[in-house]
Parts: structure tokens; C-alpha cells; sequence
């Protein structure tokens, strides 16, 4: 017996879903300690720069990056040639739709769409903050960049907290639907853990993109008049 | 006839493509007095006649047994495959379904891997050949075995026979979003690789099916779950999962073809 993925594991539509569902799960790890660790703020400005020079200061972050964006251009590329599979296998619809659970659910059905926009939001993302004004401050003698201030900044232009919003709450749907999708696609999901897998799918989007909204709002109505 | 027994007038717009090759469009025609005892064929026979006796094309469609086991029939009504009523072949479905007035839409199964040969029917001959690529099991011949002499819990006895009660019939296929065959195919996989008679190819099965499923152009599955609700036999998603995971082990740990030479 040998261990390899043979030829033809790639190409398949279900070893794709493999792969799309691994990179998924990669990047809903990620979201949620991104979230977590943001949650820094609520105690202090300080508390939040240090988390973020603690994360930067070694060399492991270079791995975690590569990692991250790895498996983010091969979930965009596998999404991408999944659905032109999926659009050549139904070229024509019907004169009328269905109703009920016969029809996707509109978080199913628009997965392209919103992971679209999620992939525009991360790149703004970066530009705004990991790419942005580098400001400085000292906490415990230690010089670090104060990117509290940056946040604070950014989050007081109502413009961006609304894109925020959108972005949260779309990147919210996205997961719904993706986290649970990931043990069907594993081939985890059976008649027992159907029903707690989708629960589990929901309450994990929420929470990520309840926690993450919580962020904006609070800078926007109040730790700006500070 | 039955007290409740009551006759409607139905307006239906039927797909009319009189060959592969041809465009096709939608035709208005009159279903009048219809019993609401009859089945849903039964009243397209009567459009039928009525069409036969005025000179013009019937209306084609598949069917066979007419009692929901065979997998012949199938099409959509109002973009539902089998139409409204649940775990209902359309031959099973029966016109009580529908109220006085109701214009209802026909549509045949559309996918690329079905191409339409008349009408309502499409070809689902790419379903054989994912069968023929690995639904099978190995069976010597010779003297008959008892039958109660392979013991199987009664577990699987029973989530086997769920997955072999698929019929065929492209319902699933015909209400994916992506025309995926992966319900079809996974209730082939799961209710074999369940069984102790399907172990001998079980290393096999998953990844050939899959290969030709994916050869004959089917789409990928997004769990919508679209598939087993217009299932007319309740095929559950789980079977996909199922599939899922014998499509893996057989990939990542094939076994290494033996030699078995042949040469002096």
C-alpha cells in the first residue's frame, strides 16, 4: 500500500471540494482568532498594540503568511474552476423556479458572489492597515507600532464602517454555509451530526462576524469621543 | 368514482422540441375535465389523445411502470422535479395535487449531461455508464447460498436498503443548481460499500464512478440540499458523504497493482 494522492485526485470535482474545503477551514481558523485577538481592544490600547508586535516580532509569522495566502489563492482558483464545471453542466435554467427546500438557500446559492467581495475586502484590508500609516508608541519601554491610533482613525469615516459592516456580515453568510459544507465535503457528515454541524455552522459565523462588527461600531460611537 | 372525486380544467404550458438538434419552445394546450382521481400521466394521456385525434405530435414523455419503481418518468412541473407533492414519482403524482385553473409549467430534465431527445424526455443514458463504471458487485456462480448465510447488522441492512431504494431518475441532477449526479452516484457507493457483497470492488467503486460521473460532464455538489428534497425516494445527503470518504481512502491509499508476471 502507498501513500500518495494519485493522479486524477485533482482534477475530480470531489478532490477539489477536498482541497476548497481545507483552505476554507484554514482561513475560518484564522478569521476566528483574528477576531479573538482583536478583541484586545476592549481591554486597552496598549494591550492591543502589544498582541499585534508580539504576532510580528518573529520570524513565524513569514510561515503563517504563506500559509494564509497559499490557501487563499487555491480556494479562489479551485472556486473558480468549480463553477465554470457547475455553469457547463446546467447552461440552461428553468422557465420557473421552485419553492421550498427544493431551491438553494440564497447563502448557497451566492457563494461566488460573496467570496468575490470578501477577497476585495481582505486586499483593502491589508492596504488599509497592514500597509498603512505607521504610527509609534511605547508600552513598557518597549517601541512598538500604535496601530490603535490607525484603527481609531479609520473607524471614525463613516464610510468605512459601513463597508465594514458589509463585508462582516457577508463574510458572516459565507461561513454559514462554508463551515458546515466543509464536514459534508470531508465526508464527517452523518445522519446523527447533520443537524449539530449545521447549528455549529451558524453559531461559529456569528460569533466571528458579530465579534468583528462589535470592533467598528465601538470605535465609531464610542471610543472616538474620547 | 369516489364522492370527492372532481373534474378541473387545467392550463398547461408544455417545452415542445421535436428532436436533440431542434430549439425548442413552450405550448400552450387545454387539459379539460380532468378527474382529479387520474395521475398526472394519465391526464397528459387524454391531452395525448386529444392531440392524436386532431392530426398532431403527442407530447413526449418517459414512463414505464406507473407505479414509482421503475425511474422511467420524470419532469419538471413549475421548475419542481416530479412536481409538488414530496417523495412522489410524477406517475405517483395524482391531479387532486391541483385546484381549478392552475396553469402549470412542463419542462424536461435540464442538464448537460441529459441531452433532451423529444419534448419532456432527456437523455439519462450517462447514468448507466457511471453504473456500468463501477454499481456493481462480483457474484460467482454455481449452487445457490443460503440467503440468511452472510450475516449483516441490521444497521446497515437498513441504511443500505435506504440508499438502494434510488431509482434513477434524474430528479436530483435535474434540481441541482450545478447539475450534479453526486446523490445518485453516492447512493450507488454508499449502499454497496455497506454491504458485505460490495467489498470486493470497494477500493475501486468510488473512484471510478467518480471519474465517470465527472467525465460525463455532471457539476460539483454545494450541499444545497436542493437534490434530496425533490428526491422522490428521500435519498439523504449523507450518502455524500459517505461518498466522499470511500473517494478518498481509495485515492490516497491505493494499493499498488501486483505483478503477477505471465512471462516465462
Amino acid at each position: 500500500m502507498s501513500l500518495s494522492l494519485p493522479h486524477g485526485f485533482l482534477t475530480s470535482t470531489i478532490g477539489k471540494k477536498y482541497l476548497m474545503g481545507l483552505a476554507g477551514a484554514v482561513w475560518a481558523g484564522f478569521v476566528l482568532s483574528h477576531m479573538a485577538g482583536n478583541l484586545l481592544m476592549f481591554i486597552s490600547a496598549d494591550a492591543y498594540n502589544s498582541y499585534g508586535h508580539a504576532l510580528t516580532s518573529g520570524n513565524i509569522i513569514y510561515a503563517i503568511e504563506l500559509i494564509l495566502v497559499g490557501t487563499l489563492i487555491s480556494h479562489v482558483f479551485l472556486a473558480i474552476s468549480l463553477t465554470r464545471q457547475n455553469r457547463a453542466a446546467r447552461t440552461s435554467g428553468y422557465a420557473v423556479s421552485p419553492r421550498g427546500e427544493k431551491v438553494a438557500r440564497f447563502g448557497s446559492k451566492t457563494m461566488g458572489v460573496q467570496g468575490s467581495i470578501v477577497l476585495v475586502f481582505i486586499i483593502s484590508h491589508l492596504i488599509t492597515f497592514k500597509y498603512g500609516t505607521y504610527y509609534e508608541t511605547t508600552v513598557n519601554g518597549v517601541v512598538m507600532r500604535d496601530l490603535y491610533r490607525l484603527m481609531v482613525e479609520v473607524f471614525q469615516q463613516p464610510g468605512y464602517v459601513f463597508w465594514y459592516l458589509v463585508c462582516l456580515v457577508l463574510l458572516g453568510v459565507h461561513l454559514s454555509h462554508g463551515v458546515g459544507s466543509v464536514f459534508q465535503s470531508f465526508g464527517l457528515m452523518n445522519g446523527r451530526y447533520q443537524p449539530i454541524f449545521r447549528k455549529l455552522s451558524l453559531a461559529y459565523a456569528v460569533i466571528v462576524a458579530l465579534g468583528f462588527i462589535a470592533q467598528p461600531i465601538y470605535i465609531y460611537f464610542v471610543a472616538s469621543l474620547g | 368514482m369516489s364522492e370527492l372525486t372532481k373534474k378541473i380544467n387545467l392550463i398547461l404550458k408544455v417545452w415542445r422540441q421535436k428532436g436533440p438538434k431542434d430549439v425548442g419552445s413552450f405550448k400552450e394546450y387545454e387539459a379539460k375535465g380532468v378527474s382529479t382521481d387520474a395521475s398526472f400521466l394519465e391526464m397528459l394521456d387524454a391531452v395525448n389523445e386529444e392531440l392524436i385525434s386532431k392530426g398532431d405530435d403527442p407530447i413526449a414523455f418517459d414512463h414505464d411502470c406507473r407505479e414509482g419503481i421503475c425511474g422511467s418518468c420524470g419532469f419538471m412541473i413549475d421548475g419542481e422535479a416530479h412536481g409538488p407533492q414530496k417523495s412522489t414519482t410524477v406517475c405517483q403524482l395524482h391531479m387532486r395535487a391541483f385546484k381549478e385553473g392552475d396553469v402549470l409549467t412542463l419542462e424536461p430534465w435540464r442538464a448537460s449531461a441529459f441531452p433532451i431527445i423529444k419534448d419532456l424526455m432527456a437523455d439519462r443514458s450517462a447514468m448507466d455508464r457511471i453504473i456500468m463504471a463501477g454499481g456493481y458487485i462480483s457474484a460467482n456462480t454455481g449452487g445457490a447460498r443460503d440467503a440468511n448465510s452472510i450475516l449483516i447488522s441490521k444497521n446497515d441492512a437498513d441504511q443500505a436498503f435506504n440508499a438502494a431504494t434510488c431509482i434513477g431518475c434524474g430528479a436530483c441532477v435535474a434540481s441541482c443548481k450545478n447539475a450534479a449526479a453526486m446523490l445518485f452516484t453516492a447512493a450507488k457507493v454508499s449502499h454497496l460499500a455497506l454491504l458485505p457483497q460490495g467489498q470486493i470492488e470497494r477500493k475501486t467503486r468510488a473512484e471510478r464512478m467518480v471519474a465517470q460521473m465527472d467525465a460525463e460532464g455532471f457539476g460539483a455538489c454545494t450541499s444545497t440540499g436542493s437534490c434530496s428534497a425533490s428526491c422522490p425516494k428521500d435519498i439523504s445527503l449523507v450518502n455524500i458523504a459517505q461518498m466522499n470518504r470511500e473517494f478518498l481512502k481509495a485515492k490516497v491509499f491505493k494499493e499498488d497493482q501486483v505483478d503477477v508476471g505471465g512471462g516465462f
